[in-house]
């Protein structure tokens, strides 16, 4: 052997286990969390990152060798401000995984970059169908509108309900939600005679309540996103619209865990449909909510917790997966099809949309130590997102 | 020098008018002489995507906020208008340059000219109710235009993509040449040209005599009334040129992000950029600039170490600021000694 290739060798040498080293220290995984955590959709944002620190306070920082690291980034829900903290933490803090996303304008907006940058994007709160066809590398762990409102089109025909006005916030979640219910409720023999949609900021109940009462339907379907249910119900009960034999049903939004306790006892009775509630009947669940309230300082969790909380187990199960070593397409290929017990229930990521299967259970509120609590009594199971069928 | 013009005749032998004339002219060509930092401040505003490439993203948006307040500042600083609803004008241009590149062509140049045009036509409609009414209804009426127009492109979804935002927004490299890169720097040099133009552009405006009776009428309405000023017609022209620079800005923003969501007609944009113009300062080109350069750089700073609670810290800093003035909030020296003085 000559010096040449002695210094060759030795060259080599020390750049394989310099970088065997490095690869053995392990960069680490690093999660850009982008939420809005401050105005209107603040409880979202709190709820979320709550959960996702969570998740790793229970489950360590460590996986298959990797630190994992949140970043966590306030959107304001401005989609222009999302895109640009997005473009940000993959450009400089190279992010390994983008999550969060708090409405569904900021998940589309961060869409175009997931897959220009190939970076796997969790959704963990927006909810509209359509979300998860704006890039291949986006997975959702939230849920979907249609996969909510269906269930409850099942249940109340069969329930003595055959004629409903429905009444939704007018934007993306709520117009899939008028959708579905809808089309699956005329499917089952249902009537709708009317549907109304109310201006998502500041909107006045009163005007459209009149005019249900006057229609006197046998139910009201409602979708407000989560924090202006309390108003929806608190009008509805003011105008005896109950005592006039006019149920309310609801996606569980209404009668979202994070507030339900300041609705009072109007909301006493009110049967929703959705795929968590805190009080599902499970020990993981109990767990969880036990966990969580300890965490935040007595705070209830709710469905946008859920979605932080299993999307951070979906990312740490696709970097354990894929050996640490993990990068975009590994990465989402990995998160496709992984299926676990959740708090919720069993949880399925479908491989071909990338969207979440689940169960949906339909809920009534009841009072129960002085505290009202979504009580579920109906389960339909492993629901696919019926917005992607077509 | 001044021997050789024959007005100097006149003024000697006593044509007051005159005299205040040249005068009036002198301080003119003085306030629109280039001060030496200046130059320095745009050269490291252009250097800066090249030396700090990780902020090219907020260099960006600093440049569109930026040119979006100097818009505010000729209707509100330089003319005395309040104004709301400045974010309609912001949003008209946004939604016109997105549809544009979707529906007839990527181009990011002719797309501007759009918005700007589009922005401008609509700008020259609302100074209509603008010329009328007092400071009052002027606030609910622009409030109400840029509602309005929230609402419309809310309704129109199938044109707009309702709440969800237009989708599907492709732009075409820049000149033909500059791709927009994932790290941003197309897309704030792109932004500081077209902020640099129309920086110039409103310098020019402002400095010449036009200008001055802008800030006549803001100074007092009936008096430039009574000297001959066209108060209407002036009115109804810097607020069309406002509408169409917020246009532009609006379209930087569109183009530069690749799309549009009804937030840019909000309420909080046209709060957000009144409030980088009290900190920046109103009536002073520079003011828009420098407001938008501390307000997004402190949103930066803040929300990335408390983003829950970076509201509050910006929301001290504004009241300190408005309590102590901004004079002597950046020169701390001066307190102790206008405290003694008084």
């Amino acid at each position: 052997m000559n010096k040449r290739n002695l210094l060759r060798a030795t060259a080599c040498a020390a750049l394989l286990a310099s970088g065997g080293l490095a690869f053995a220290q392990g960069a680490p995984f690093k999660v850009g969390l982008i939420l809005p955590m401050t105005g209107q959709q603040a409880t979202t944002g709190r709820q979320v990152e709550a959960a996702a620190r969570l998740w790793i306070a229970q489950n360590g920082d460590t996986v298959a060798g990797r630190k994992v690291e949140l970043i966590v980034k306030d959107d304001t829900s401005l989609p222009d401000m999302t895109r640009r903290l997005a473009q940000e933490l993959i450009v400089n803090d190279k992010v390994d995984v983008l999550a969060g996303m708090g409405i569904t304008p900021s998940a589309l907006a961060v869409a175009p970059l997931a897959t220009q940058s190939k970076t796997p994007l969790v959704v963990m709160a927006a909810a509209t169908s359509s979300i998860t066809q704006a890039s291949p590398f986006i997975v959702r762990s939230s849920f979907t509108l249609p996969q909510v409102s269906v269930a409850l089109a099942d249940w109340a025909p069969k329930n003595g309900i055959k004629n409903v006005v429905t009444l939704v916030s007018d934007y993306g979640p709520g117009i899939d939600a008028e959708k579905f219910f809808k089309e699956r409720f005329q499917f089952n023999g249902g009537k709708v005679p009317e549907s109304l949609r109310v201006p998502l900021r500041n909107p006045d109940f009163a005007p459209f309540l009149q005019k249900v009462r006057d229609l006197k339907p046998d139910a009201l379907f409602v979708f407000v996103p989560s924090g202006a249910g309390a108003a929806v119900m608190k009008q509805f009960a003011e105008r005896g619209m109950d005592k006039a034999g006019i149920r309310l049903i609801a996606t569980g939004d209404v009668t979202d865990d994070d507030q339900l306790n300041d609705m009072g006892d109007a909301a006493v009775g009110v049967v929703t449909s959705h795929h968590y509630s805190a009080a599902h009947p499970s020990a993981a669940n109990k767990k969880f909510v036990e966990a969580f309230q300890k965490a935040n300082n007595g705070l209830r969790p709710n469905f946008m917790a859920m979605g932080g909380y299993d999307g951070m187990r979906l990312i740490y199960d696709a970097i354990k997966k894929t050996g640490g070593k993990g990068k975009g397409e590994a990465l989402v290929n990995a998160m496709k099809g992984d299926m676990f017990e959740s708090p919720r229930g069993p949880v399925l990521i479908d491989a071909q949309t990338r969207d979440i299967t689940q169960n949906v259970y339909l809920r009534k509120v009841e009072k129960k130590d002085g505290q009202l609590w979504n009580v579920e009594f109906d389960v339909i199971k492993d629901v696919k997102d019926p917005g992607k069928t077509k | 020098m001044s021997a050789v013009r024959p007005s100097e005749g006149t003024a000697v032998t006593g044509a007051p008018l005159s005299v205040s004339g040249d005068r009036a002219q002198a301080a003119l060509l003085r306030a629109a002489r280039w001060r030496a930092w200046e130059p320095l401040l745009w050269l490291a505003a252009f250097a800066s995507p090249l030396l700090l490439s990780q902020y090219s993203a907020i260099v960006n948006e600093i440049a569109i906020v930026a040119l979006f307040a100097i818009s505010l500042d000729l209707v509100l600083g330089y003319t005395g208008i309040v104004s709301l609803g400045h974010a309609a004008f912001f949003g008209f241009g946004a939604y016109s340059a997105a549809l544009f590149a979707k529906h007839v062509m990527p181009d990011p140049l002719v797309g501007l000219a759009v918005g700007i045009a589009a922005a401008a036509v609509l700008g020259a409609v609302a100074s209509l109710t603008v010329q009328r009414g007092s400071d009052l209804t002027r606030l609910m009426v622009t409030l109400g235009t840029a509602l309005i127009l929230l609402e419309l492109a809310n309704k129109l979804d199938w044109l707009t993509g309702g709440a969800d935002g237009l989708q599907g927004v492709v732009m075409g490299p820049v000149l033909g040449q500059f791709e927009f890169d994932l790290m941003g720097r197309t897309a704030a040099w792109y932004s500081l040209a077209v902020l640099l133009l129309c920086f110039l552009f409103v310098r020019r405006f402002v400095r010449s005599p036009f200008g001055a009776t802008l800030e006549a009428i803001r100074d007092n309405r009936l008096r430039a009334m009574a000297v001959g000023i066209p108060v209407g017609s002036r009115i109804a022209l810097v607020y069309t040129v406002a509408a169409a620079l917020a246009g532009a800005a609006g379209a930087l923003l569109a183009q530069t992000t690749g799309f549009a969501s009804l937030d840019v007609f909000e309420f909080h944009r046209s709060a957000d950029v009144l409030l980088i113009l009290v900190v920046g300062g109103t009536g002073w080109l520079y003011g828009g600039v420098l407001g938008a350069i501390v307000f997004k750089l402190m949103q930066d700073f803040l929300s990335a170490i408390t983003p829950q609670y970076w509201t509050f810290w910006l929301g001290l800093f504004l009241v300190v600021l408005v309590l102590v003035g901004r004079d002597r909030l950046f020169k701390p020296w001066t307190w102790r000694r206008r405290g003694r003085a008084a």
